[in-house]
């Protein structure tokens, strides 16, 4: 009986969900609730010569307009969370509404609050802006140009970090038999998730206690930033993040919206709703990505790699948001040699200030960058030497008997083994029948592409002495505390903050099976700083693999402290007792056993405990995992080029991944689907457009393009399992992977389709019109 | 607040039951909803009418209920995913989406369960090709839409059988 990891389970958060009585942040209605809403800049750059708040302020219904020099000296600055070591960061204060100048189109200038939705956005429109335009510069390679303008006068030449790893030497490259060359282009990508930022915060000027309840991956880092911008004592600070409707990073950041909200909330004694509206969300919420990288590789004829070097240029907007200097560098300039041994590599970064709206993670955050780069240059290599880009992918493979794996950067794989996903992977594409098919499509007319993306990713995000010596202004374990009650229910307290990851479900599973308790017995509380003693957040794939992990070590510290209560009361010896599906039985005597829920109620009632053993049955741990986890796969895609109109067709998707032991296989399903349409859109649709000026040109769903149901085929997901070796249930996470995978694999199909054009390499997305033009000679870069 | 003389009465049925309310013209039916019946299942996920979280049925035609302003709908009848659960029985829709893990955030489910109900009372049988295209009209970022359109069709093929 419950053997419930590994398991297929419904999730059980889907019973609110799908009738509608989820919690999430818009749906909070407080009585005397009134609205903000936010003046935005319509300029890139522009020094604000005067606000005029007077005709807002004189229609009905409106309490309050703040403004950047009314909060001087109130809220302090939004920090960032990350400062790489030796990257001689510049960090420039972000004010939560900007006091002279504005430096993205989207940067805050005053907040309106009304009695209602309606009036506050009349009234925000009436709010008059003197500004002064000034010069911007939107583009990261122009932004580093000479005379380009400055967005701070602090960072000469737009520069917020200069970051580097490994050295190369230029001999290792003169002397190779191959070296290959590319300049890639990772486009801006907006997060989108369906329900944009939002908060509700209300005031209680009896005990000075302000409730947050807003859009969060990480209540406990919001409560801990929050706290100092408003300069409240942190134990006076309540973050809830019940139902969030999904994050892909643009949650886990700080940004001035939510302290403006608690700061009114805090001013007008009034319960205050603030929500982003979609156009504001494109402009006020972090974007994700955004390099240009060039890349050198070097190599031998038969196909090894010997070095790579790679310099980046990455776009970090105009203020530093909470991750955004962690993102380019340890995110991705560790792990560019992807899941290839070679010898040689460096990585060189430059975190550029732009007057746009701050970068930060968006899901993968750097490792697609790096992956990308990776799987695209062993297609270029591949090319180069004239060898099929499978054989070059397992001529460099780190081999399965090499792990634990140190890469050139001295980050540790823990384990792996990537022939087995990529034969699991030609054996479901029939891989040699494809080639011919495509042979004799080609000679119809018919453009049939196929691209491998072999990746491997670092997530399980991580040691807590690592993110301290990256530079990381936090911890990376996680903190769960398990209650049994006395009528033996369980209720488990996680400070990892699901968003659709399915985690009342999984962690549930988990300490189903760990306690041997019924699964409708357990319920998992997440999201409340009120509740959960510690959290550092779900993201960077990390919440089952530490989060989780947390869970089973708490759960294990029950089942001891149960045991040696068994064998109390079974008067046998602690070590005769062994627990095997929730019953403590003595070695060899079956009818001599105990249940652990009965155990559980004893514990409570303490009549007659072991000497040293407290009464109550509840365990906390904080686990610091170890080493970051590897999950890894071959991913295929096969699509068609139409060369009349440059249309990519997608028309088969493989996914062979690995995140160590599975514990509810529909989950990872869904994660892997949602991932790969993702890193799809970004190969094929998806992109943030900033004219010179600054202005962004995709602010609605109209101009930018989102994945949708009917350009899909059913994608075919199968798994290889390479447990981890470092936690304790071996697992490796997933909620990255498809979006980390998809996207070369994807641009590689793409390149591969257009062989008979002598098209090395595009920029994404590939819409129609640049494969249009690339075919037709007018222009690869459209 | 606006002056009482500015608001116009309405009378609409929503989930069965019939409500009347004073108005302002330019209120938006996903809002009336919202804000004044409380019945908060249905989302609003853009200002550009896109991304069909926000999707009702109104007088038996899936709406965007974030284009619709609230004086349209007067002497109409609405449905919303608060009322297709019978007596505590999920809708065949809602036990399908769970079932095949149609969801994962559930922001966008309320409106795609609005769809794929609206779907089915047209087209019982859809195929694979048909319900992406029914699709078209919402956007998830979280499933990558392949369990949703599995939810479908495993909701048309159990209401067939029942049938
Ligand atoms: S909220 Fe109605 S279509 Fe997006
Ligand atoms: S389930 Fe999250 S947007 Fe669809």
């Amino acid at each position: 009986m419950n053997a419930l990891i590994g398991q297929p389970v419904r999730r059980r958060e889907d019973a609110r969900l799908v009738v509608g009585r989820g919690q999430f942040t818009d749906d909070v209605q407080l009585p005397g609730m009134v609205y903000a809403v936010m003046v935005r800049s319509p300029h890139a750059h522009a020094r604000i010569r005067g606000i005029d708040a007077s005709r807002a302020l004189g229609m009905p219904g409106v309490l309050a307009v703040f403004t950047g020099r009314d909060l001087e000296g109130v809220l302090g600055s939004v920090p960032t969370a990350w400062i790489p070591p030796n990257s001689d960061l510049k960090q420039t204060p972000h004010r939560p509404l900007a006091v002279d100048t504005v430096r993205y189109v989207g940067d805050a200038v005053a907040m309106v609050v009304a009695e209602d939705r309606y009036v506050a956005r009349d009234a925000a429109e009436a709010v008059v802006v003197d500004y002064e335009p000034l010069p911007a510069v939107a583009d990261v390679m122009a932004a580093v140009a000479e005379g380009a303008p400055l967005v701070h006068a602090d960072a000469p030449g737009n520069i917020a970090l200069h970051w580097k790893a490994g050295e190369v030497p230029d001999e290792v490259f003169a002397r190779a038999e191959v070296v290959v060359r590319q300049r890639f282009r990772q486009q801006r990508l907006i997060p989108n998730p369906m329900e944009p930022r939002a908060a509700v915060a209300q005031y209680d000027s009896a005990t000075g206690h302000l409730t947050v309840w807003m859009t969060s991956q990480n209540p406990h880092i919001h409560r801990f930033i929050l706290a100092g911008i408003l300069g409240i004592p942190e134990h006076h600070l309540r973050v809830v993040a019940q139902d969030v409707g999904g994050g892909f990073g643009s949650k886990i950041s700080c940004y001035p919206d939510e302290a403006l909200v608690a700061h009114a909330a805090r001013v007008l004694r009034r319960p205050v709703k603030w929500v982003e509206d979609r156009s504001e969300h494109f402009t006020a919420t972090t974007h994700g990505r955004d390099h240009v990288q060039e890349v050198e590789l070097a190599g031998r004829r038969d196909g090894t790699i010997e070095a790579l070097r790679v310099k980046a240029w990455a776009n970090l907007g105009a203020y530093l948001s909470t991750a955004a200097p962690g993102v380019p560098t340890i995110l991705f300039g560790l792990i560019v040699n992807g899941c290839y041994r070679i010898p040689q590599a460096s990585t060189e970064v430059f975190g550029v200030y732009t007057h746009t709206t701050p970068v930060d993670a968006y899901r993968g955050a750097g490792r697609p960058e790096a992956t990308y780069l990776i799987e695209r240059m062993i297609d270029l290599f591949a090319d180069a030497i004239g060898m099929d880009p499978v054989e070059v992918r397992r001529k460099n493979f780190v081999p399965r008997d090499q792990f634990p794996y140190t890469n050139p950067f001295g980050i540790t794989y823990d384990s792996g083994d990537y022939e087995r996903a990529l034969q699991r992977a030609l054996e479901r594409i029939d891989y040699a029948a494809l080639r011919r098919e495509q042979a004799a499509l080609r000679a119809q007319g018919r453009y049939l592409g196929i691209g491998f993306s072999t990746y491997v990713e670092m997530c399980g995000l991580g040691p807590s002495e690592v993110a301290g010596a990256v530079g990381f202004q936090g911890g990376l374990w996680e903190h769960a505390t398990v209650r049994v009650h006395p009528s033996g229910k369980v209720q488990v307290f996680t400070g990892a903050s699901p968003h659709g990851q399915g985690e009342e479900t999984t962690f549930a599973q988990i300490v189903a099976e760990k306690l041997g308790v019924p699964f409708e017995d357990i319920e998992v509380v997440h999201g409340d700083t009120d509740r959960i003693t510690m959290g550092w957040g779900t993201y960077g794939s990390r919440s089952l693999a530490v989060g989780g992990s947390a869970l089973a070590v708490a759960c294990q510290r029950l089942v001891e402290k149960g045991q040696r209560i068994a064998a109390h009361r079974l008067e046998a010896a602690v070590e005769d007792v062994v627990f095997e599906a929730g019953r403590y039985q003595v070695r060899g005597v079956p009818d001599r056993s105990l249940g652990f829920q009965e155990v559980a109620l004893q514990a409570h009632l303490a009549w007659n405990l072991p000497p040293g053993v407290e009464p109550g049955m509840e365990a906390s741990s904080a686990y610091n995992p170890s080493n970051f986890t590897f999950p890894f796969g071959t991913h295929v895609a096969v699509v068609e080029v139409d060369p009349a109109t440059g249309a990519v067709e997608l028309k088969r998707y493989v996914a062979v991944d690995d995140c160590g032991t599975p514990i509810n296989p529909l989950i990872i399903a869904g994660q892997v689907h949602g991932g790969i349409v993702q890193g799809v859109g970004q190969a094929l649709w998806e992109g943030a457009v900033y004219g010179e000026d600054g202005q962004l040109l995709t602010t609605s769903f109209l101009d930018y393009a989102m994945p949708k149901a009917r350009f899909f085929p059913p994608i075919e997901t199968e798994a290889t399992v390479t447990p981890s070796p470092h936690n304790p249930l071996g697992v490796k996470g997933v909620g990255e992977t498809g979006t980390i995978a998809a996207t070369p694999a994807v641009v590689n199909a793409v390149i591969d389709a257009l062989k008979p054009w002598n098209v090395r390499h595009l920029d994404m997305p590939l819409t129609p019109e640049r494969v249009w033009r690339a075919i037709h000679g007018k222009g690869a870069q459209g | 607040m606006e002056s009482t003389e500015d608001l116009v009465s309405i009378s609409v049925t929503v989930n069965g039951r019939r409500y009347a309310d004073q108005v302002e013209p330019r209120w938006l039916l996903a809002y009336w909803l919202r804000d004044r019946l409380g019945l908060t299942g249905t989302h609003v996920g853009c200002d550009t009418s896109q991304c069909g979280v926000c999707t009702v049925i109104l007088n038996g035609q899936a709406v965007k209920s974030c284009t619709i302003l609230a004086v349209q709908a007067d002497n109409g009848t609405v449905l919303t995913v608060e009322g297709l659960a019978q007596d505590g029985t999920l809708h065949p829709v809602q036990a399908a989406f769970s079932e095949a893990h149609g969801l994962q955030c559930g922001f966008c489910t309320p409106g795609a369960e609005m769809l794929a109900v609206a779907l089915l009372e047209e087209n019982p049988h859809p195929t694979e090709a048909e319900i992406r295209e029914a699709l078209d009209g919402l956007l998830c970022r979280c499933t990558g839409y392949q369990h949703i359109v599995q939810a479908v069709a495993l909701a048309a093929e159990r209401k067939g059988r029942g049938a």
